[in-house]
């Protein structure tokens, strides 16, 4: 099977190209860019795509979606998320290890892996639990866990509160060079806690999350990681202290990476006007400044990756009050917009921009993605840049219909999504 | 996003009443004239009035009170109105019926107004979003008071409390006392003060029990409550839930008593002339001394009766008259 995709702008950010250049495919890999390879000649047995006035860049890779498989089927399942990945664009996605049960046996990671394999759309990299039932007692088998297929080690949203329990799951992790992926998040400091803890707060009489609550937990992190020497990634930063926090940290030799959520870069405590549910997040939202903070952190690199953070919530569980709402956004359609978005108000190269979403969030996972080489697989997103859309219910393919930029405008959304060179998602009839 | 103000319809008329920010200053003034008549009810033979006949009253009380349901019911009842109480459980461990079933089932019961109290923030927000989402738009919420967020109509009593005696706002200095990292009271008189031109506004209490940020709203903080007090025109107390008393908010009742109860002692920093208030109910030797609370400078119980006018004059005029 041999496709090429002509015509349109190739930026593959990890080979810092950015040109007009046809892109061929044979047998699902990259078979050449720019000039036809061999075997191209007989255009009868190749497929055409015509990526005129578009983007062709590689297929995203997430860092952090949630499929809600197994366990909340009444939320999204399997198909209608993976639906809605291609439809962003998006080819690869870790899925964090909070199902119910959550991630912590081989036997279901191997299922939701087969699941997801049969289905025939995004590659899923399911993360592990780091302790049992994620309760933050006993740590996994985690061996086991990787040998099903788990890429990483995490703990969701939620925290070790044991010290003396994190420690020993660092290190055992780090003795067989495992990931581990947390949330920096003080339980206590961060408890029945809504919303950031600041003028808005006060103002609509929501229960407060201080900025200590991730700096806290932040310091202990990164002192246990140099303790134990594991591979750390903070998930979602939120404030501007924790940004400085991660640069200092990085500077003294601490190899720590970490990720920001898509919504963190455009929203703020602000956007929760009258108690919309939809922008009860956690991290919570904080203030402007911190929202510049992960802006420029994400530009200068401080920040090495940018994530939907997709959490589709059913509308039962949103429409009750603020702080009685479950917390999370649908985002796998919006990562793409939302980085451009970013890109675009940070003046950035738009490879630059990309590169956020591709080469380096597959190099956080260690996965062979996010880029477009010859050989690579052809997991390719076109996409025109010009093009607007409307977040609507309608237009969102996920089944969870929870976002605040419900209503706005955006643009970048996936005109086609291929996955080992077969076309995924076709939206060229929008 | 959900920014434009939900209790304004789109001819600029209050809807509902959610909360006093945001309200402008005419509105507020209109009310409490408003209300004003209602006062002179209460020495007449006949106490109702027929301003409200065939209306449907809900009070929605998902949150137990007795007090702030009774004035309302009262109120209603001396427009004429059908009043319907409903006490709903709403422990967490009682799964049932949810918010906006509960309201979907009510309104089809003919109602008018609903009188909403939840003990979370924004309740009656979320109510007041879902009715006009359902082209239910003339059906008015009333706040009884939402978790930590806003009590409005019991700011509006304290303004026509305020006014009656003292007039005016524009040269007044007015500190409200005690918890208000809590307290939707705080939050809604804040408000209230901050748009009649109130230019100061004092908030007083322990570090634990101020709301992050809170200079923002417009208040002067003070820690030292003999501070606070010096030259007052009005005291605002606010009332300490039992829960808050011990623990790692406080340390106990009486070293609270001690630093923040008001006595005469403390008063007499205030203004000669100054006034007590508390929106109820009170702890004596808690947060306030019997001797003040019965004291010639005292006016809680004046503040109960104009209770009554002003949720006479917010109900009369979200109905339209």
């Amino acid at each position: 099977m041999k496709l090429q995709i002509r015509n349109g702008r190739l930026v593959d950010p990890a080979s810092k190209t950015d040109r007009q250049a046809d892109l061929f495919i044979a047998d699902g890999r990259v078979a050449g860019i720019g000039r036809a390879p061999a075997g191209f000649d007989d255009q009868a047995t190749v497929g055409t795509i015509d990526a005129s006035g578009c983007v062709v860049c590689p297929g995203l890779v997430d860092i952090s979606a949630r499929l809600r498989e197994p366990g909340y089927e009444y939320k999204a399942t399997l198909e209608s998320e993976m639906a809605a990945a291609v439809a962003g664009g998006v080819t690869s996605l870790a899925c964090p290890p909070d199902t119910d049960p959550p991630l912590d046996e081989p036997g279901l990671v191997e299922m939701l892996i087969h699941r997801s394999r049969h289905l025939e759309f995004a590659k899923v990299y399911p993360m592990g639990a780091l302790t049992v039932k994620l309760e933050g007692q006993y740590i996994t088998e985690m061996a086991e866990l990787s040998d099903a297929g788990c890429i990483a080690f995490s703990q969701a949203n939620t925290t070790i509160v044991d010290t003396q329990v994190l420690l020993r799951a660092m290190q055992y992790a780090a003795t067989f060079d495992y990931p581990v992926w947390l949330s920096a998040q003080d339980r206590y400091l961060a408890h029945n806690g809504v919303a950031h803890d600041g003028e808005v707060a006060a103002r609509l009489g929501l229960a407060g999350i201080p900025v200590a609550a991730e700096t806290i937990a932040l310091a202990t992190l990164l002192q246990l990681a140099r303790e134990t020497g594991v591979r750390l990634h903070i998930r979602h930063l939120s404030s501007a202290a924790a940004v400085e926090m991660v640069a200092g940290a990085r500077a003294a030799g601490i190899a720590v990476t970490c990720d920001v959520a898509a919504h963190h870069l455009h929203l703020c405590d602000h956007d929760i006007g009258y108690f919309n549910p939809h922008a009860h997040l956690t991290p919570p939202l904080r203030s402007q400044r911190d929202r510049e903070a992960l802006r420029t952190g994400l530009a200068n690199g401080t920040i090495n990756a940018v994530c939907s953070d997709h959490t589709p919530v059913d509308d039962d569980a949103k429409q009750v009050p603020f702080a009685e709402a479950e917390p999370g956004a649908t985002g796998l359609e919006l990562l793409l917009p939302l980085t451009l978005k970013w890109g675009t108000e940070m003046k950035l190269p738009l490879s630059d921009t990309l590169s956020r979403i591709t080469s380096a969030p597959a190099r956080l996972l260690g996965i062979p993605a996010g880029r477009l080489a010859v050989g690579d697989p052809a997991d390719v997103c076109v996409f025109d840049p010009e093009a607007e859309f409307r977040v609507s219910r309608e237009s969102l393919r996920s089944q969870g219909k929870n976002t605040p930029f419900l209503g706005q405008l955006l643009r970048g959304r996936s005109r086609y999504t291929l996955i080992d060179g077969v076309l995924a998602h076709d939206g060229s009839w929008n | 996003m959900n920014h434009a103000n939900p209790q304004i319809n789109k001819h600029g008329e209050l809807q509902h009443l959610i909360t006093i920010e945001g309200l402008p200053r005419e509105v507020i003034e209109h009310i409490l004239d408003a209300a004003r008549p209602f006062t002179e009810l209460a020495g007449e033979e006949e106490k109702k009035l027929p301003l409200l006949r065939g209306k449907s009253v809900f009070n929605l009380f998902f949150e137990n009170s007795t007090r702030t349901r009774t004035t309302f019911e009262i109120a209603a009842k001396r427009l004429s109105a059908d009043v319907i109480n409903l006490n709903i459980n709403t422990s967490s461990t009682a799964k049932g019926e949810t918010l906006l079933d509960t309201v979907d089932n009510l309104a089809a019961m003919q109602a008018d107004m609903f009188v909403v109290r939840h003990a979370a923030s924004g309740a009656p927000y979320l109510i007041a979003q879902h009715l006009a989402a359902t082209g239910r738009n003339h059906i008015s919420v009333v706040n009884a008071g939402d978790g930590r967020h806003a009590h409005p109509t019991q700011a509006l009593l304290d303004m026509y409390t305020i006014r009656h005696y003292k007039r005016s706002f524009h040269d007044l200095t007015v500190a409200v006392v005690g918890d208000l990292l809590h307290s939707r009271v705080a939050r809604s008189q804040i408000h209230a003060l901050s748009i009649l031109g109130v230019p100061e506004i004092r908030a007083i209490g322990p570090r634990t029990l101020m709301p992050a940020g809170v200079e923002r709203m417009g208040v002067r903080v003070f820690n030292d409550m003999r501070e606070g007090l010096k030259g007052v025109d009005v005291v605002m107390m606010l009332r300490l839930q039992n829960e808050r008393m011990q623990g790692a908010l406080l340390p106990s009742p009486q070293e609270y008593f001690k630093n923040y109860g008001l006595t005469p002692e403390k008063l007499a920093l205030a203004k000669p002339d100054a006034i007590v208030m508390h929106p109820g109910p009170m702890n004596r030797g808690v947060e306030i001394d019997s001797a003040v609370a019965d004291g010639g400078q005292a006016v809680i119980l004046p503040q109960v009766t104009f209770g009554i006018a002003v949720r006479m004059a917010v109900m009369n005029m979200l109905a339209g008259n």
